[in-house]
């Protein structure tokens, strides 16, 4: 259960090290990214000019706000409240991202499922869970939106942003197998019977 | 009563905003309890956290989650109360795309098939209005519900018989709750709607969902089962966030109708633990916002 404060591009080492219940903050560039930027990245054949080797990706959509182009906006955007999505809907994108792209951490929240746990153990990568419906806080996180790519997705463009102390993020899936997830469902199916016999609701 | 369709339409802007960045006291003080009462360390992180958003979201001004989810309105119209109904669907409309436009909101609203969004949190059949009339004269309340994804996208409906009981009801909810696990960003309202057609259980689900914290069922039936599986699905242990603990639900609402003879339908909605909602209160003497 160690904390690791960690720079981003990493390196599988660096991933490959990181155990459940360990925790992270992230400093650097983190790249945004759900349902339609990864629909088209990987469905209809669509590139990012961005280099995600080594990188972490968050499962996001955020509200923003256009600006005039400053040093402090180098994108025209400013954040108005980033936060995070379900991640389970970006299931089928995990091993892709890494094998195509390189990325080595996805961050979002509930979980992923055993497709992205074998890509974790495969190619070196993992999973942290953010808190969902906590963007307030979280936004207080991002220092800036760096740039945009596949703007016309908006707002599930491709952001890139620059954060400081993003975090603690807890490691909730690792490349050795591990998934708090699964800890948590299997021990839950477990006490079904019993909780809808108290019930008086037995299965027939 | 008159009501003016231009305060109607600023209201139907204003609790959107209000709705996105306050959280009612009620849900409040449901978290104090779950923290209380939680015994697992990370849970009670979790929650610490939760908490800690929604003082982040005032002091700051912001939205407390990025999801702005789907707009709801829900209008209550009562006696003596002279509207043109057509004109405040149109101003409610207008006041929903005026907040996104106005105040940079994340336009969460597409095409079911093309998938294009407009921009403005609006679309075909959005945002969602519902039109209900009570006794009480010289009053017009609205009721603002930016439904978020995440907890919407955990919605079911079973078309049970009457051979299965109200045992079915209970199985259904618990295997549910497990399903959605921590998809539906725990801890939640289970709103379980009881009996009605297909579209009205589902319709009494989500309104059990987004019900104050602390209300009951006006249905004794319904007020037993409400506790029995608020109990019951807090000893599941899926915990905040799916990842373990005691507070997996605030609570479980029940919503009741009749049903015909053949018939025993339930489905579940949840609300998820950002459990946003803003009521606009019109009378003679102006408008009123609480929650």
């Amino acid at each position: 259960m160690a904390h690791h404060d960690l720079t981003t591009p990493l390196g599988e080492d660096q991933v490959r090290c990181l155990r459940v219940g360990d925790t992270v903050t992230l400093t650097g560039t983190l790249f945004g990214i759900r349902d339609a930027t990864l629909i088209n990245m990987f469905d209809r054949g669509r590139r990012t000019r961005f280099d995600l080797a080594g990188q972490a990706v968050i499962h996001t959509a955020p509200n923003v706000k256009k600006v005039m182009r400053s040093a402090a906006h180098p994108a025209g955007y400013a954040p108005v409240c980033v936060g995070t999505t379900t991640s389970a809907r970006m299931e089928r994108f995990t091993r892709p991202l890494m094998r195509e792209y390189g990325v080595r951490m996805l961050i979002g929240k509930g979980g992923l499922g055993r497709a992205s746990l074998d890509a974790f153990r495969d190619l070196g990568g993992v999973y942290l869970a953010l808190i969902g419906g906590t963007a307030a806080l979280e936004t207080t996180w991002i220092e800036a939106i760096e740039d945009v790519d596949l703007d016309d997705l908006n707002p599930e463009s491709l952001w890139q942003f620059r954060v400081r102390g993003f975090g603690p993020l807890l490691v909730a899936m690792d490349s050795a197998g591990g998934s708090l997830y699964r800890e948590v469902d299997a021990a839950a199916r477990e006490r079904r019977d019993a909780i809808l016999a108290a019930l008086g609701a037995t299965d027939d | 009563m008159q009501v003016d369709m231009r305060q109607v339409e600023e209201a139907a802007k204003e609790l959107y905003i209000r709705a996105l960045k306050l959280l009612p006291p009620d849900v409040k003080q449901g978290f104090d309890r779950l923290a209380a009462h939680e015994r697992d360390a990370t849970a009670h992180g979790i929650l610490g956290v939760m908490i800690r958003n929604i003082s982040v979201a005032e002091a700051t001004d912001n939205l407390l989650c990025q999801d702005t989810g789907i707009p709801i309105y829900n209008v209550s119209i009562g006696r003596d109360v002279l509207v043109d109904g057509v004109a405040l669907k149109g101003a409610i409309r207008s006041g929903c795309a005026r907040a996104t436009r106005e105040h940079s909101l994340r336009s969460s609203i597409v095409h079911p098939v093309t998938r294009h969004n407009e921009q403005t949190s609006c679309g075909r059949g959005v945002p969602v209005i519902h039109i209900d009339f009570t006794d009480t004269p010289d009053v017009l309340s609205i009721e603002m519900i930016p439904k978020g994804s995440g907890s919407e996208n955990n919605s079911w409906l079973k078309m049970a018989i009457p051979a299965d009981g109200v045992g079915v009801v209970k199985r259904f909810v618990i295997d549910c709750v497990l399903e959605a696990g921590g998809k539906t960003c725990p801890p939640t309202i289970v709103g379980v709607g009881v009996g009605g057609t297909a579209d009205l259980c589902v319709h009494l689900a989500k309104l059990a969902a987004t019900r104050a914290l602390g209300s009951r069922c006006d249905d004794p039936v319904g007020a037993q089962l409400e506790q029995e599986l608020t109990q019951a699905v807090n000893q599941l242990g899926v915990g905040p966030q799916g990842l373990g603990g005691d507070s997996t639900a605030f609570a479980v609402h029940v919503e009741t109708a009749a049903t015909h003879i053949t018939m025993n339908p339930v489905a579940v909605n949840m609300q998820c633990h950002s459990a946003r909602r803003a009521r606009a209160t019109f009378t003679p003497a102006g408008v009123a916002y609480g929650f």
